[in-house]
This record gives structure tokens, C-alpha cells and sequence, in this order.
């Protein structure tokens, strides 16, 4: 599996190009409006970051990891209709309105089974849908009594970062939505010229880190992991790291040498830094990858204790 | 009942194995004052509670004590006490032990004190020079004296809204010592009540599943700064309370109305308001009047509590099925908690009651304006279909976020309480400030009570009260037998626990009568 497979799925021969790509400029009611490709948009949640936030899942991500929880988000969805007649509900239709082929959702019907995810040819979804900010902005508006804040997760946060740094911008000048904080939820493979666009209203990121060593980085997700550790290293340098997040997958990079390396070159990086150390479960991943077994609490109890030897100060398990 | 079945009922009391010496005495009390007659009804309101339509919470057809007492236990602390021959309190320890022999002369419903003080505010004279580690060491030997001298779920403390060293003692102290007792009401001021003591709060919860948070502004404009929420979400006047708390089932009221929701907010729901009344307004004029409660008990005689500050509680249930009942009436589809439709009739159905109430003057109710305050009752265990107060069913709830804003509407009318609770995923756990989030949205959304639980801590809530786990273990068979999602039947089994081993710590309010 290499990455080239992700490219051609991803950017190339997907939907998103119908509509100009992941991310969406143009006039509207005479103003530019940002519009992302959204999978799902989720009023609380407590566990994407620090207090109870409302959650963005954009879809479409540049990464394949063996161990993702939400793969129907990696590709978007061309609209080969293939999913149209399997829908149990009869949601689903293929039409040519805008001159090429488009799946449409009638969300009326629609009782989320999940039928067209599972008959996808790429394994995507056809209920991602172009958001435009102040429609966001607007359901963000609804539940700020009861937010710390907003995270955009995915899919890929970064991948539609003109679109997150509409969003966070809005949501920094919009009395009353202010005070609410702004996370991403990322891969860490975008440049340093994202993160410093998104930075000036980002207020952390969180950065998945699937392998320290190069290879068994590829293997895990198909990509290379040099941009991820620079991401990383960025981050920490102008504050904006959050947490870096440990995905345990048994078998793969949880061996005690492996964690003791990684934990070496965090502390490097920041011996305050936040980590999170989490436990591979096999919830949502894709079935030619759920043979891989769970974490045991038992040896993430041991990989903390590594964690934490090496100098670590800010170790959290889940 | 008649003298025989009377004395087979007494016999059964008496020889009842599960039963404690003390709970004994209390039912076999309960059976005595059952014997007598009720107060003057008229046909239609005695017809009303005989069907259960109308419920008084078997407080029994002769009321010699009121429902709810909430001492003035800042008064007695200062003044000292004839009747009890004891003087001010000079230290923390003579104030711990003041308390303590008060309590056990506080009558209640269940013989229980319902209310033991705003402990951050009655404390805080003796707490100056005592250090943090022997605050708590005292608090600690005064927190297991309660749970075992007074072992009822409905005992109730309060503490905040100020931040309060006191505050930070009980809610350590209750996450150490894990016990039933006392039930805990966290008073939350949003401009006032810092970040990091609802966290405390919040991480107290995890472990013990108290305390309740309630909206300390809002229950201020309904209350005046001197309320409390006792027993069980019931908020009332410190110095004062609720004569009795009789409820109106609107589920049974829904059903028998024949037609649709307008003709039933226009004549039948008025109807049975007024029958309620009429049994409210009987109990209270043969506690004043009859038993004169106000003019013999010390608690009345030394200003602790006094009549002008009471008022009774006018408590509804089943307003989910009533919802239901009405919209198929209709044949409209919507469900409570799920429609908008159908949250908008429920909202109709509350504004309608709480305007009825406020236009019914009942006699010795100054502390509400001669009127009852209303109440959102949270069941007890004989509650079998029908869902307590004005909540969702259990097990059918949406969202969290829909939930709230689906309930909330509700808040604003309830003066003396309303439950909702709230089931957390284990993950709030590692996150407590999300659940300082939530509160503090739910109360921005005019909620004013808030209650939530966790899956795993060790206790359950049944209609408001706790229960350990533990105690519950060995029947878990039986349980399921019964279906365990719905709320009736965990109240069903928690009946059924009570009636095959003793327990040392009951809840008399919701098992008012021994199981048969």
C-alpha cells in the first residue's frame, strides 16, 4: 500500500472536483463564503479535547491508517451511484441537475443505517455535505452556553484549512462565540505554511503519532512521517501543540522499546507537552483490519509507566 | 379496614422479618393514623384520590406534622435552644454536637429530618482557627454519624453557592466515606460559583452520584435568598416548608377526558386542579386547625420555624403519557421528549396547571402568597407505566442537548423542584470540566434543577433517592425478570429489595408503606 493509491482515490478522480475540490470559494449573496466538506457535525462531545465541544468531522483524508475509526471519512465520494439502489430507505438518487453525476440525500428519509457505506466501492459516504461557515456558525451559536469550544476533526482537519481558518476566524469575531476555543484534530502532515495560517486563530492542535520509525509509519498509515514530526516540533515551538496522541495498536507499535524511543524524542521536543496515550479498539475499523487485537490495559499500564520514566510530566492514559 | 384486617396488618408489621425495630414502629405508626377517618372531602375529590387519580403519598388521612420542615438551623446555632437545654455554641465541635441531638427532634413525614442546613452558611461562625486537615477529620466522624443515626435517603444538606473551605471539606469527605446519607443539593450561581468548585462538584458525582446542582438565581426569584432544596429536588423556604405535597396523576387524567387537548386544558384538566386543591386544602386545615401542629412543636415556639413561611406542594406526574395519550387523541404521532408537537402540548399542559395553581388560594400558604408552590414529583416505588413528573421515560430519551431543551421549558414553573436526570457516558470521567460545561449551558437554557449520573459509580438513583449498588446485587434475577430499562421497574425492584432483607438505610419517603 503506498501512498500514490491514497492520491488517486483522494484528489484526483473523487467528486470533489465536481465542486472544486475539498474546499469551496466563491461569490454567494455577493459576499466569499467558505464552505468545507463536512461528514458530520456533532453538538457535544468529551473527548475531542479539553471541556464539552462541538465537533466538525470534515471529510476526506490524505492518510490510510490501519487503525482508523471512521474510514467511511478518508475517501469522498464519486458519485458512481452505486449505493443508490442498495438504500434501504430509498434516501438516495442519482441526478445530472448540475451537468454531472451527483448522489443526493433526502435527509428526510434517511435513518443513518449506514447501507451505502458498506456497499461503497472506496468505502466512503454519500451524507458528507458542503457546509458554508455561517451555517456553521450559526449551530455553534446554538449550543455555546454549553461548549469550552469547537474541534475540527475528520477525515483530515488540515486538508480544508482555508476552510478552518474561515471558520475559526468567524468564530474569534463573533460576539458571544469569542470566548469558545478552537482545536484541530490532525494527522499532522500539513506544511508549516498551514499551520502558521491557521495559528493566528487556532488555539491547539492535537497530533495523532502513529510511528516514530519511518517505515513502520508507512505501513501504519501509507504515508511518510517526516512532515508529522516537524509538525510536531512546530507546533511545540509557537504553542499551539495541545497533545500528542499514541495510538497503542497491538502488534504493530506498542512494544516497550518502541514507546521508550517515541518518548524519548518527545521529551526532546517538550518534556511538559501533554500526552495521550490511547488504546487500540476495534470499533468502526475496516474488516480486513479487524483481526488486529485490542490494548490491554494492563500493558498500557507498563507503556505509562515507560512514558513517565523517561521524563515525560504530562501522561494521560484512555 | 376493619378491626380484624387491622390487627392481621398489625401482626404482619410486627413479625416481619425484613423489618428493623425502628421501621416497625414507623409502619405500625402509619397503620394507627390509617385507621382514621379522613379529612371532610367532597364526593368528587374523595372519588379522585380513592382511584388514585389524586395522590396524597400515603402521608396518611390525619397529618400531625408537616410534610417538609426546614429549620432555621442558623437561628438555633445562634440562639441556642430551650426546649433542648442547650446554649449557643461556642466551637465547632459544641456546634457539630448541637446539630447532631437537633436532628433527631426534627419531625418529618418519614421521622427523618429532611433538611440538616446549608452547612458552608451554618458552620461558618466555627470555622475560624480550625485548620483545613481537622475541619475535615471533624466533618468525617460527623458525616458517619448521620449516615448511621438518621438512615434515610431523603436527608438532605445544601451547600453554596460562595466558594466555601466548608464546601471543599463535604464534597471530599462525601467522595471518601461513599454513603447514601446525607443526600447533597449544590446551590450554582453562574456570576458567583467559580469554575473549579463545580469541577469539585463534578468528580464528587463520579463517585457518590450527589450532588444534585440546582439554579441558585432562578430560585432565588422564586424563593427569596433564604430557600433550600431537601429530601428529594424539593425546594422550599429555610425557617418554613410545604404542609404536605399531594400530586395530580395527569396520565390517569388524560385518559379518562374524552375528546381533545383544547377540551381538556379548558374543563377537565381545571376540574381535577381544583379536586387537588380541595384534598390539599383539607390536609392543611387539620394539621393547623385540627392537630394545630404550629402551636405545640418547639421547632414553631422558639421561631425556627414558623406558619408564614409554609405553603404546600402541589406535585404532577405522568405528564408523558398524558402528552401521548392527548396526541393520540388526535391522531397526531408525535412523542414527548421526541416532537416538537408533542413538547409544545406538554408546555400547554404545565403553563395551564401553574396558572390554575396560582389562582387557587389555599389558607396557610403565605409563604407562596396563599398560593401552593408547584412541583414536579419524581415517583415512588408503587409507580408502575407511568413516568415521574415531567420527565422523559426512561430509557427513551433523546440527545442530551435535545433533552435538555426539551425539558427545560418546564423549569421555569416548577418553584419547589423538578427532576430530570441525566445518564453520563464514563468518559465524562477523564473530562469533568464538559460536564461543568453542560450545567452551566443547561442553566443558561433555564433549567433548574440538574442531576446526572454515571454508569459506573457505585450507587443508583431510583425516583430521586440513591441506592448502592451493593445492595442491590443479589437480586438482580429478579430485576430482570421485571425488565430493567424502564423506570418503573427499577423502582419495581428496589421494592422488591426492600421487602427480603433488612436494610439498615431505607427510604421511607418512597416506600411509604410496607410492602404486603
Amino acid at each position: 500500500m503506498t501512498g500514490e493509491r491514497g492520491l488517486i482515490n483522494r484528489g484526483l478522480t473523487n467528486g470533489g472536483l465536481v465542486n472544486g475540490g475539498p474546499v469551496n470559494r466563491g461569490l454567494v449573496n455577493g459576499g466569499l463564503v467558505n464552505s468545507g466538506l463536512v461528514n458530520r457535525v456533532l453538538d457535544f462531545s468529551l473527548v475531542d479535547g479539553p471541556g464539552n465541544r462541538l465537533v466538525i468531522f470534515v471529510q476526506g483524508c490524505n492518510f490510510d491508517c490501519i487503525a482508523c475509526h471512521n474510514p467511511y471519512t478518508i475517501d469522498v465520494c464519486d458519485s458512481c451511484g452505486g449505493c443508490v439502489e442498495p438504500c434501504p430507505d430509498e434516501a438516495l438518487s442519482l441526478t445530472f441537475d448540475r451537468g454531472t453525476p451527483e448522489v443526493v440525500v433526502d435527509r428526510n428519509v434517511c435513518t443513518e443505517c449506514d447501507v451505502c457505506i458498506e456497499v461503497c466501492p472506496i468505502n466512503s459516504t454519500p451524507l458528507a455535505r458542503r457546509m458554508e461557515v455561517s451555517a456553521l456558525l450559526q449551530r455553534i451559536g446554538s449550543v455555546a452556553p454549553f461548549i469550552s469550544g469547537i474541534t475540527v476533526s475528520g477525515g483530515e482537519a488540515t486538508r480544508q484549512a482555508d476552510f478552518v481558518v474561515d471558520l475559526f476566524s468567524a468564530v474569534k469575531s463573533t460576539p458571544g462565540l469569542d470566548r469558545l476555543t478552537t482545536m484541530v484534530d490532525t494527522n499532522g502532515s500539513a506544511d508549516r505554511a498551514t499551520w502558521d495560517r491557521l495559528a493566528p486563530v487556532m488555539d491547539g492542535a492535537m497530533v495523532d503519532l502513529k510511528a516514530l520509525d519511518p517505515e513502520l509509519h508507512l505501513r501504519m498509515t501509507g504515508q511518510d512521517n517526516a512532515p508529522v514530526l516537524e509538525s510536531i516540533r512546530h507546533l511545540a515551538a509557537i504553542g499551539k501543540l495541545y497533545e500528542v496522541r499514541l495510538l497503542m495498536v497491538p502488534g504493530h507499535n506498542d512494544s516497550a522499546e518502541t514507546v521508550k524511543r517515541t518518548a524519548e524524542w518527545l521529551l526532546a521536543v517538550d518534556p511538559d507537552m501533554r500526552v495521550k496515550l490511547i488504546g487500540f479498539r476495534r470499533h468502526g475499523v475496516r474488516p480486513h483490519h479487524a483481526h488486529i487485537a485490542e490494548a490491554e490495559p494492563e500493558h498500557l499500564a507498563i507503556l505509562e509507566r515507560t512514558l513517565r520514566a523517561v521524563g515525560l510530566s504530562g501522561v494521560v492514559v484512555v | 379496614m376493619d378491626a380484624e384486617e387491622a390487627r392481621a396488618a398489625a401482626r404482619r408489621i410486627v413479625n416481619d422479618p425484613t423489618l428493623t425495630f425502628h421501621q416497625r414502629r414507623h409502619y405500625l405508626a402509619g397503620l394507627a393514623e390509617g385507621l382514621l377517618d379522613y379529612p371532610p372531602l367532597g364526593d368528587e375529590a374523595a372519588e379522585a384520590l380513592n382511584k388514585q387519580i389524586i395522590c396524597d403519598l400515603f402521608e396518611g388521612p390525619a397529618p400531625y406534622r408537616a410534610r417538609y420542615i426546614l429549620p432555621d438551623y442558623g437561628r438555633a446555632l445562634a440562639r441556642g435552644s430551650d426546649h433542648l437545654e442547650l446554649d449557643p455554641p461556642g466551637d465547632l465541635d459544641e456546634a457539630l454536637n448541637f446539630l447532631l441531638i437537633m436532628y433527631t427532634q426534627v419531625p418529618s413525614i418519614t421521622g427523618y429530618p429532611v433538611y440538616l442546613g446549608d452547612f458552608d452558611k451554618i458552620l461558618e461562625p466555627f470555622v475560624t482557627g480550625v485548620d483545613d486537615e481537622t475541619l475535615r477529620r471533624k466533618l468525617r466522624l460527623f458525616w458517619i454519624a448521620v449516615d448511621r443515626m438518621l438512615p434515610d435517603a431523603f436527608v438532605h444538606t445544601d451547600v453554596g453557592p460562595g466558594d466555601s473551605r466548608i464546601t471543599r471539606a463535604v464534597f471530599a469527605v462525601d467522595r471518601e466515606l461513599k454513603q447514601v446519607v446525607p443526600n447533597i443539593t449544590f446551590k450554582v450561581d453562574p456570576e458567583l460559583t467559580p469554575d473549579d468548585l463545580i469541577e469539585d462538584a463534578v468528580t464528587t458525582v463520579f463517585e457518590t452520584a450527589k450532588p444534585h446542582f440546582v439554579n441558585h438565581p432562578l430560585m432565588v426569584r422564586d424563593l427569596g435568598e433564604d430557600y433550600a432544596a431537601v429530601s428529594c429536588y424539593n425546594s422550599l423556604p429555610v425557617g418554613g416548608g410545604s404542609h404536605t405535597l399531594t400530586r395530580l396523576n395527569l396520565k390517569a387524567v388524560a385518559e379518562l377526558h374524552q375528546g381533545g387537548i383544547e377540551t381538556f386544558l379548558a374543563d377537565t384538566l381545571a376540574h381535577y386542579v381544583e379536586l387537588t386543591a380541595q384534598v390539599i386544602e383539607a390536609r392543611i386545615r387539620y394539621l393547623v386547625e385540627e392537630a394545630r401542629f404550629f402551636e405545640h412543636d418547639f421547632l414553631a415556639r422558639e421561631g425556627l420555624i414558623s406558619l408564614d413561611r409554609f405553603s404546600a406542594m402541589f406535585g404532577v406526574f405522568g405528564l408523558a403519557e398524558a402528552v401521548d395519550v392527548l396526541m393520540e387523541a388526535e391522531g397526531r404521532p408525535g412523542r414527548y421528549g421526541h416532537d416538537a408537537e408533542a413538547n409544545e402540548v406538554s408546555y400547554r399542559i404545565t403553563r395551564r396547571v401553574s396558572d390554575l395553581v396560582a389562582a387557587r388560594p389555599l389558607p396557610y400558604c403565605e409563604g407562596n402568597d396563599g398560593r401552593a408552590f408547584l412541583h414536579s414529583q419524581s415517583g415512588i416505588d408503587t409507580d408502575i407505566g407511568v413516568t415521574a413528573g415531567t420527565r422523559v421515560p426512561i430509557g427513551d430519551e433523546p440527545g442530551m442537548l435535545e433533552h435538555i431543551r426539551a425539558v427545560a421549558p418546564h423549569h421555569d414553573l416548577f418553584q419547589a423542584g423538578v427532576s430530570d436526570i441525566f445518564h453520563v457516558e464514563d468518559t465524562a470521567r477523564r473530562n469533568p470540566r464538559a460536564m461543568v460545561d453542560i450545567i452551566r449551558g443547561a442553566f443558561a437554557e433555564g433549567m433548574r434543577d440538574f442531576t446526572f449520573n454515571l454508569a459506573t459509580n457505585g450507587f443508583i438513583r431510583i425516583t430521586g433517592y440513591l441506592v448502592r449498588k451493593c445492595d442491590l446485587e443479589n437480586f438482580d434475577a429478579e430485576g430482570a425478570r421485571h425488565g430493567s430499562t424502564t423506570f418503573a421497574a427499577g423502582a419495581e425492584r428496589n421494592s422488591h429489595v426492600t421487602t427480603r432483607n433488612v436494610k439498615r438505610v431505607v427510604s421511607r419517603e418512597s416506600s411509604p408503606r410496607p410492602a404486603s
